[in-house]
């Protein structure tokens, strides 16, 4: 029963399973959710999705599923009284229409042209006819019969409940806003950042540790014997290396966002900033970028290969920025970018490339598919889910591809 | 810990929604957790109390903080007055009972009656915090190391979780909850909750508030948007000074910062993006003449 829409919810990547879905089965039985469609609607989205992020995808499948079938409601209901749940699917096989289709079927025209047209079509056709979108019949699309969907129908010799008003609160798209992919603020950033921790306990002892003191205590024969440890701390260490100027400063606020976050979710993170691409050089203080600045050699000499990089930049500009040496905008750099990726790829194997850029626009981009290329497709889009990946993927180190090698 | 509803309270000011009624009713039916989510100040923790109230059902409400263990909702063993007892002497440290101290859930499996609990803002407490819970929650029964004793919830208590999105819940746990997000009141809806605990507000004041208010919730960039909460404090405020509502229509939130704006705006930063706003759109009103 209802199987079709199951996986249809599946399909749309909510991640739905078997437990949650035999108690929407268990509370429909004992009559929640059953007054109509609505009320069905909200007892499914109770049960079923755990995210407020994945309302707006649920709101989707659910409008899609029952649009062109909102009257197969009541059979359900019935299905639940005689315990026999499977037979009214049959009727769901009526075709359910794409918003292409829906877009059709709403240019049809007004009341008036309606009318005429089912006088003409009442003229012409001669036999009973079920689907498709011309004919009177049942199903279908077209303006006449009855259980098919156009807004602007005629019904004809049909008793069952038909959608009510005309937009129903899961058209809405009420809850867009908070999809999973939407463009993050610091809050959020944390919340994906702060899973990249690895708890240990170093430095100074200071917190008391109870069950040591209680063991070492009996064992002492009653006698106090206190024992104290470090306390936990989160122990990662993040090297931070963001793309500062030119094209980024579309992406400003983005970048501010995540630096920001980051400094306070980790205690030992070190910023570097960089033009465009990775050379020779990069710097702490944009002010005096020219005065003062880090050669990258003795970054990688300086900090271990136990931290974990994060290059944040949109990698758009001229592919030989990247492979040529003398290719920088700003100076003459001796050696290409792509040989500096790959140091610091070989220093920091726990490493990942975000990109604030929108991911539809990667594969238009030459440098950044080169730049993807070399970081071995660890490029991730400045999003929730794209930090999240990112972090999951900083787990592993990168294994360097040797069509890269090359270079 | 523990509060106990009042179960003379004066008649309910607490609004909800078809669906937010559904989704307790589903929860009370199928005897499983209800975790809500939502913007601060849209009404979490007073659901449960309200709930509590209607149902004539003592609450037991569980705050959690981050320092906040799974077991501390069960019992505590209190290993270090029994050490301080034993040292010096005291009779009581032979029966380790004396030393067990009951938490929230203890307290409420064994209610007599049908109870409410309140599991407020769980994603204070560490990440694998709602796991720890997973056994207690769904078979409403747990054991007492110490003692070997097993407490079993004589009547299931209906269990509400808020949360404030700080942290996500891992999947084993969702899956054993009910999800509702309360989403921020329309309009109609928010009248209708204003009218609850203001009945004697008048209606042209309350309209011009309430048109400063979303007017002030549509501007983009603002750090913390102002929620039914601070709504309904700042009229409060409005009506102790009984502000006439021409006060409020004069003041459009672009050229003014609204009156008493302190209960609005909480961050300093979103009053002074507000005061640049307002900087920039008198400088165009200035040029336009």
């Amino acid at each position: 029963m209802l199987l079709d829409f199951h996986d249809r919810l599946r399909q749309a990547g909510l991640p739905v399973s078997l437990s949650e879905w035999l108690t929407l089965m268990q509370g429909l039985q004992a009559g929640l959710g059953t007054l109509d469609l609505e009320n069905f609607h909200s007892f499914a989205r109770l049960c079923l999705v755990k995210n407020e992020a994945f309302y707006d995808r649920f709101d989707q499948v659910f409008s899609d599923y029952w649009s062109g079938q909102a009257q197969q409601f009541d059979a359900l209901l019935e299905s639940l009284d005689t315990a026999i749940p499977e037979e009214w699917l049959k009727s769901a096989k009526l075709e359910s229409l794409t918003e292409e289709q829906r877009a059709q079927v709403e240019a049809l025209g007004g009341w008036d042209a309606l009318m005429e047209t089912l006088a003409k079509r009442l003229e012409e056709q001669q036999e009973e006819h079920h689907g498709g979108n011309r004919w009177i019949g049942t199903g279908g699309t077209s303006p006449f019969g009855h259980s098919g969907f156009n807004p602007e129908g005629i019904r004809i010799g049909q008793s069952a409940k038909r959608q009510g008003r005309a937009v129903k609160v899961w058209e809405q798209r009420r809850f867009k806003d908070l999809d999973g992919s939407r463009e993050i603020g610091t809050r959020n950033f944390k919340m994906a950042l702060r899973k990249l921790r690895r708890l240990a306990r170093d430095g100074r002892p200071d917190n008391l540790d109870l069950d040591e003191t209680v063991r070492a205590t009996a064992s002492n024969g009653g006698l106090l014997d206190i024992h104290l440890r470090a306390e936990r701390r989160n122990a990662i260490k993040v090297l931070l290396l963001i793309d500062i100027g030119g094209s980024m400063d579309y992406h400003a606020q983005l970048s501010e966002t995540l630096f920001s976050a980051a400094r306070s979710e980790f205690k030992r993170l070190d910023t570097y900033w960089f033009h465009n691409f990775i050379y020779e050089k990069l710097w702490q203080d944009n002010a005096r970028r020219h005065s003062q600045h880090t050669s990258t050699a003795e970054l990688i000499r300086t900090y271990g290969k136990d931290h974990r990089l994060i290059i944040v930049g949109d990698a758009t500009m001229s592919p030989y920025e990247i492979m040529v040496p003398g290719g920088s905008v700003e100076h003459w750099n001796q050696e290409p970018g792509a040989l500096w990726l790959r140091r610091l790829q070989q220093a920091y194997p726990h490493c990942v490339w975000l990109n604030p850029e929108s991911s539809q626009w990667w594969d238009t981009t030459p440098s950044v598919r080169m730049t993807r290329e070399l970081m071995s497709d660890r490029m991730f889009p400045m999003t929730v889910d794209g930090l999240q990946q990112a972090i999951d993927c900083l787990k592993t180190p990168i294994t360097i591809t040797s069509d890269a090698e090359k270079h | 810990m523990k509060d106990t509803a009042n179960s003379g309270a004066p008649a309910s000011n607490y609004i909800t929604t078809d669906d937010l009624q559904q989704a307790v009713d589903a929860a009370l039916t199928l005897q499983r957790p209800l975790l809500i989510k939502g913007e601060p100040g849209t009404g979490k923790t007073e659901l449960a109390i309200e709930v509590a109230r209607r149902l004539n059902a003592p609450l037991h409400a569980w705050h959690i903080k981050s320092t906040t263990r799974a077991q501390q909702g069960l019992y505590e063993y209190d290993a270090v007055s029994r050490l301080r007892d034993s040292q010096l002497g005291d009779a009581r440290v032979a029966d380790i009972n004396n030393y067990i101290v009951r938490g929230v859930l203890w307290d409420a499996f064994v209610s007599e009656q049908h109870s409410v609990v309140l599991i407020d803002e769980i994603d204070k407490a560490d990440i694998e915090f709602p796991n720890d819970l997973l056994q207690e929650l769904d078979q409403m029964s747990f054991e007492v190391y110490e003692t070997r004793e097993i407490i079993t919830a004589r009547q299931r208590p209906l269990v509400i979780i808020t949360s404030n999105n700080e942290k996500e819940l891992p999947d084993a746990f969702l899956r054993r909850c009910f999800f509702h997000y309360i989403s921020f009141p329309e309009r109609s809806t928010m009248q209708r909750i204003v009218d609850a605990h203001f009945p004697d507000i008048k209606q042209d004041l309350l309209s011009a508030a309430l048109e400063v208010f979303f007017d002030l919730r549509e501007v983009p960039g603002l750090k913390k948007k102002p929620s039914t909460s601070e709504l309904l404090d700042w009229l409060k405020l409005l009506i102790a000074d009984d502000l006439p509502p021409e006060a409020l229509k004069a003041d459009d939130i672009r050229t003014v910062l609204p009156k008493m704006h302190g209960a609005l705006l909480k961050n300093e930063q979103d009053v002074h993006l507000f005061e640049r706003l307002i900087f920039l759109n008198r400088q165009q009103q200035n040029k336009q003449r």
